[in-house]
Formats: structure tokens, sequence, C-alpha cells
């Protein structure tokens, strides 16, 4: 009996054998790791979508070095496990000579080793900035970091004359990352952070951290979090009669928010942002221009769903290895890895990228606006 | 009959421990990852079938043992420089030790109470994981956890992983083939067809249970101090509500109260995801259109199939020669 059950075993064993299987090796073959499903999947979904959209536009446009390119995607369903049999796939089956994503931070420091071994590049699309510091040899990312986002906010407060701060922030990854930039960075930024408030991601009452913020000498409130958390804050300080400026993260510079937290709750909130939400706003002379509106409405067309920033992420990161392929003129992972640390003013829809080696984000404050919620849309200030 | 059995299944580890042998050098590289993270589930899965499958006890938290252990490896060898085997060790006593502590009040619950409580305890440390941001480093996961290195060896490729983990594996399964047939076993079999009974009878009911439920622990506990060696990084996701529902599935899909159910069972839902990356967006829907398949003609999960092809097979070989008909009849009609 038990010898049978092992013929079921020795089954499935030689059925292992035959999952292998090959390609002609023609193309430029990138690998892409995206968590399109999963609690990730509202990151992973427009990142694919992107990343296929840009690998057709790339081939229609005579590919690259005069080769095709054909990307191979792989879904981490939101588990770094997954992430890290995804990796070895692509680095010793399929061949790649870089990555794109994965989407959330937790993947990308997971397989961050195994790119560093296999030497190959990977532009991740996940925003934490431990992911590039320390800098490791093979890992970028596009995303912009908090800390930039942060510099935008103070600036824009002391601009209006607004020198004292309350900061109320997210008890999760996200929100703690932003309450440690925010604080740090406000000595410098001549700004002073006079309470310090912190509200759980789920929590659907935020009137008693408001109402102590409320009994300070704070000027204005920086809120750091993501849905739907900023929301309830938007809709409590309106009913607490709040005048004071509210600043946002860019964790909520999505549509989504406006409709959580009601159109006239969210009237007059100013977040930094990317200028991809704001495409139509942008100078015409301005170099994204070109760019973010041809996304935006190439996108919008095919996939009959509002653009979003964490689909430029994936564009970014597959149109910067696109340019270090074409200017290092090779297709290995190691040529692919030094061009790419040379990249200098390529304007992406995120910002503008320069990577140094200690620097793998390349990213400037340029990278963000600041907008303003009016009337229930987005409306870039000067 | 019962010196059959035994050299049969002598037979069956001799050749378990030849295809856990021979599978990296058969197979293409890069399935080596997948191979390590199935013989992960498989410990996993063979120690949750201790408990659910032979006593009848059911855990919807068993991922929080497996993090718990992966968590204290990591942080122990990571954030206080422990050795690698002694932050295994401590991973593994804690699993071991939160379980008997855990036992005393669950285990005194049944049927969905017990499932209730059980994945009561896997939120708990879930959350736990998340906002213990000193320890854990939070939800973005803690960092540059050390590969496994012991005896002045350090198990940095893949090969060397896979047979830690499957060598591992392996023993345990061992050990746990010979509790299942000792009169610990049997005992278990009868909690899980009536606790009165088996009290009656003399078991002492609330001992077993607490012990079964421990050693079920510790085998997840193992899982999870090799999987924060392997990996070099560990996240609350990897350990949360999703990742318990995961082992169970692996254990009713592999066959309750099969051993080999819990190893086919954990490699099959491991390396099935992976064959089917070639039907690209499709894969998702073939996934659980297989799964419901499999339930709905094979109730008794992968064991009861390889039981099932066992019998045809013996009864087409025996329409052949009917002289060995009446020799193979008493395998028939045994349960699975």
């Amino acid at each position: 009996m038990e010898g049978m059950k092992l013929f079921s075993a020795a089954l499935l064993g030689g059925a292992l054998l035959l999952g292998g299987g090959a390609f002609a090796a023609e193309p430029i073959r990138i690998g892409a790791i995206f968590s399109v499903t999963g609690p990730a999947a509202f990151l992973g979904e427009p990142e694919r979508n992107t990343a296929k959209m840009l690998e057709d536009e790339i081939n229609k446009g005579g590919g690259l070095l005069g080769r095709k390119i054909e990307v191979v995607v792989y879904d981490d369903e939101s588990d770094p496990t997954k992430a890290v049999t995804a990796v070895d796939r692509l680095i010793k089956k399929d061949k790649v000579v870089a990555i794109i994503g994965p989407s959330t931070t937790g993947s990308t420091l997971a397989i961050a080793p195994k790119v560093e071994e296999g030497k190959v590049p990977l532009v991740s699309c996940a925003a934490a900035i431990d992911i590039v510091s320390p800098v490791r040899r093979f890992v970028f990312k596009t995303p912009q970091s908090d800390v930039l986002a942060v510099k935008q906010i103070y600036r824009h407060a002391k601009k209006n004359g607004i020198s004292k701060v309350a900061i109320l922030t997210a008890s999760d990854a996200f929100g703690s990352a932003g309450r440690k930039e925010l604080k740090e960075l406000a000595e410098k930024s001549g700004v002073a952070v006079v309470a310090d408030e912190v509200f759980g991601p789920k929590d659907t009452d935020m009137n008693a951290q408001l109402t102590k913020i409320k009994g300070t000498a704070a000027q204005a409130i920086v809120c750091w979090g993501t849905n739907p958390g900023p929301a309830v804050i938007a809709r409590n300080r309106k009913q607490l009669g709040i005048s004071m400026p509210l600043y946002m993260s860019h964790g909520v510079a999505s549509n989504k928010f406006i409709e959580l937290a009601g159109k006239e709750n969210a009237e007059g909130i100013l977040l930094p942002a990317g200028r991809l939400i704001v495409d139509e706003q942008v100078a015409e002379k301005h170099p994204q221009k070109k760019l973010l509106t041809k996304y935006a409405k190439e996108y919008e067309a095919r996939f009959k769903t509002p653009v979003s920033s964490f689909g430029g992420y994936a564009f970014d990161a597959l149109s910067l290895v696109a340019q270090a392929i074409k200017s290092g003129k090779s297709a290995e992972p190691a040529a692919i890895r030094d061009s790419l640390e040379k990249t200098k003013g390529f304007w992406a829809t995120t910002g503008e990228f320069t990577f140094t080696p200690s620097d793998h984000n390349g990213l400037t404050e340029d990278a963000f606006v600041m907008v303003r919620i009016t009337k229930g849309g987005w409306e870039m200030l000067k | 009959m019962s010196s059959n059995r035994g050299k049969g299944s002598a037979a069956g580890l001799a050749a378990f421990a030849a295809i856990i042998a021979a599978a990296p050098f058969l197979l293409p590289d890069y399935y080596q990852s997948v191979l390590i993270v199935a013989g992960l589930f498989a410990i996993l899965s063979m120690g949750l079938n201790l408990l659910m499958g032979y006593a009848g006890q059911i855990s919807l938290g068993h991922a929080a043992f497996y993090g718990l252990s992966a968590y204290a490896s990591g942080i122990l060898t990571t954030t206080f420089h422990w050795p690698v085997p002694a932050g295994i060790a401590a991973g593994v006593v804690l699993s071991g030790v939160t379980a008997a502590l855990i036992g005393i009040p669950t285990l005194k619950l049944k049927g969905h109470y017990l499932a209730m409580g059980t994945l009561g305890f896997g939120v708990i440390v879930y959350i736990v994981f998340n906002e213990a941001v000193g320890l854990t480093a939070g939800p973005s996961g803690l960092t540059g956890i050390p590969r496994l290195s012991a005896f002045g060896k350090t198990f940095s490729t893949d090969r060397e992983y896979y047979f830690v983990v499957w060598g591992t594996a392996f023993v345990l399964f061992v050990l746990a083939r010979n509790l299942v047939r000792s009169r610990m076993g049997r005992a278990l079999r009868a909690i899980h067809t009536s606790e009165s009974a088996a009290s009656v009878l003399g078991i002492d009911v609330a001992r077993y249970k607490a012990f079964v439920f421990v050693l079920s622990a510790v085998y997840a506990g193992i899982a999870g101090a090799l999987y924060a060696h392997f990996v070099t990084f560990v996240s609350p996701g990897s350990f949360s509500f999703h990742a318990s529902i995961q082992i169970v599935t692996m254990v009713v899909l592999g066959g309750m109260a099969s051993l080999w159910g819990a190893v086919a069972g954990a490699v099959f839902l491991t390396v099935l995801p992976e064959w089917l990356r070639a039907i690209e967006d499709y894969d998702i829907l073939v996934y659980g259109a297989i799964l419901v398949l499999t339930m709905r003609f094979l109730p008794g999960g992968l064991a009861e199939g390889a039981e099932r092809a066992r019998g045809t097979l013996v009864s087409a070989f025996r329409r052949k020669s009917p002289a060995s008909a009446a020799a193979a009849s008493g395998a028939e009609g045994r349960k699975p």
C-alpha cells in the first residue's frame, strides 16, 4: 500500500521533468514580477498592463539594437516567497537580461540577494527607501522616496508663512516611514512639529486626535497614510470646523481618495503628487508633457480605466532598462547595469532620473508638484 | 501481512530517499527554489496532518507557529548576532512553547470553536509581526538574515539548501510515520473517532491532544526557521491567515491521515502554479478548476487517488492471472 502511494510520488517526480521548456533565444528578454493578484493587486495590475503596452510599443518601433523585446511577466500574488521562486525562474530559465518590479517593498527586499548573486539588474516599482539605502549594486527603483514629498510639503508651508505644524500619521509601514522623515526634516526646513499624533490604519474616527491638535499652536496639519484613514481625517476635520490647512501625503494621490472623503470634505487639501494625475495642466513646454499625455491617453484607450501613478512606475522602469540597453549598445546584464548607473537627465512619468553609484533612485524634489483638491479634481499649484 | 507491509514501506522509504537524492540532478536548475519551498510546505503539512488528519483537531492558525520561529530565528541571528543553529533551535522551541501555552485554553474547544480559537491566535500573531516594529521591522520586513551555516559550513547554494530541507523533511517523515504506527498513533485516531470512547479506553485525551498540538507546532517551527535562512528575509505577509489556509488546503488535498498525502499535497500545490505559468492569464482559473475537480472526484485527496489507481492496476492484473486474485483480495477494502 505504501509502495503504491509512492507510485504517485514517482509520477509527480516524472511530471516535474516535463515542466521545463525552451524558447528560441532571439528576442531580448526582460523579466517582470508584479503583484497582479492578492492584496497588492491595485499596484500590480496597472504595472502589468503598462509593461505589456510598452513592450508592444517598443517592438512596433523596431525593438532594441535590432532585436525585438519580450517581457516575461510573473505574478507573485503579493507574496514574497512566490517572488523568490519567480526570480529564480526568470534568471535561470528565461535567462532575462534585466528585471522590472516587484510591486511591493517586501518582494523587492526578498529577491534583492538573488539578483545580486545572479548579477541581473533590477529596477523595482516599490517605494521604500530601504530598497536603495544602503545601495545594492544591481538594485534600482523608480517611485519617489518619502523624503522628497516631505521636503515639498515643508517648502510649501514655509512659503505660506507656516512655521508650526501638527503631524498625524498612520501606524503602518507607510505612515511610520513618513513620521520619521517629517520629524527629521522639520528643523532643517525651519518648521517646528508641535503635535505628534498617530492613528490606526483602520480607525473609523479621528476626532480625538484632531481635537487635541486643535488645542495646540499648530498652523497646519500634515497627515501621512494611505486610504481609508486620511479620508476619515478629512471628514472629521470638516465636522470639527478646523480651518487650518491640511496637507496629505502622495499616498492618497488618486481619485479614490476624493471619492472616499467626499468632494466637499476634500476641498482645499494640499498634497505632493507625481505629474501624472495633473497631466493636462502640465505646461506645454515641460519635458514630461508629451510623455504624460501620450501614456495617459494610450493607457485609458487600451484598458478603459484611469491611469495611475503605479502604472507609471512600471513605465519608467521598463523605459529606463530600454534606454540603458540602447545607450550601452549591449543587452548583457552587466553592461545594462553599468549603463543604468550612468543614466543622466532621463525624463519619465515619475520625474527626471539621474542615477549615480550612490543614488539608485535618482529623483529630486522636482518629481513632485504640489496639488490642491478643488471641486473634486486636482489643481496643480505653481 | 504485517511483515509484508513493513517490507513494502521500507521499500517506499528507500524510494522516497532516492527521489529526494535524484530530483535536483534531474530537474532544471530553476526548480531548486521551488522544490525547497515545496519541502518547507511538506514539513508544515506533515505536522498539520498529525493534528488534523490523525487526531482530528483543526488549526486555522498554523502559519503563526511557522512565522514565530522564522521571526525568532531571523531576529536572533540578525539583530543579536546569534549563530544560526542556535537561532533555529530557539525559534523551534518558541513555537513549541507557544503551542503548549495556547493549547491549554484552545484545545478544550471543539469543532468550529476550535477553528475560531486557532484562527484568532493566528491573526493576533500576524498583528504582532506588523506592529512590533522595533523588533520585527514591521510590515516592510526584516532584511539581512544570514544563510544557514553550521559545523563551519555555509549552505549558500540552492542545491545544498535543497538537501538540508529535504533531508530534514525525510527525517521528520520517518519520525511521524513511526509515531502514527505506535500506541500513540492509535490513541490519536481513537480521539479522532470519539473523545469519550477514547477516554473510556483509558486514553488521557487532554494530554495526547496537547502533545500532538505541540508536535505539529514544532514541525511548523522547523519549517519556519529553515524558511528564514533560505529567503534571508521575512515579512508578515508570508505568515498571514492566507498562509494558514494554504497549509490546510495541502493537507486536505493530499489526503487526511496520510503522510504520503501530506508530502504529495505540498509538492503538488507548490509545483502546479509553476507548470501553469505557461498558460499566462488563465493560470489562476485552471488552478482553481484543478482544485475543485480534485476535491469533487477524490474527496480523500491525492492519497485516495493513488489508492484507486493502485486498485485499478491490481484488478487489471488479476483479470490476466486469476490465480493471484485470491492472494491480492486481502488488500481490498482497507481504508486509504
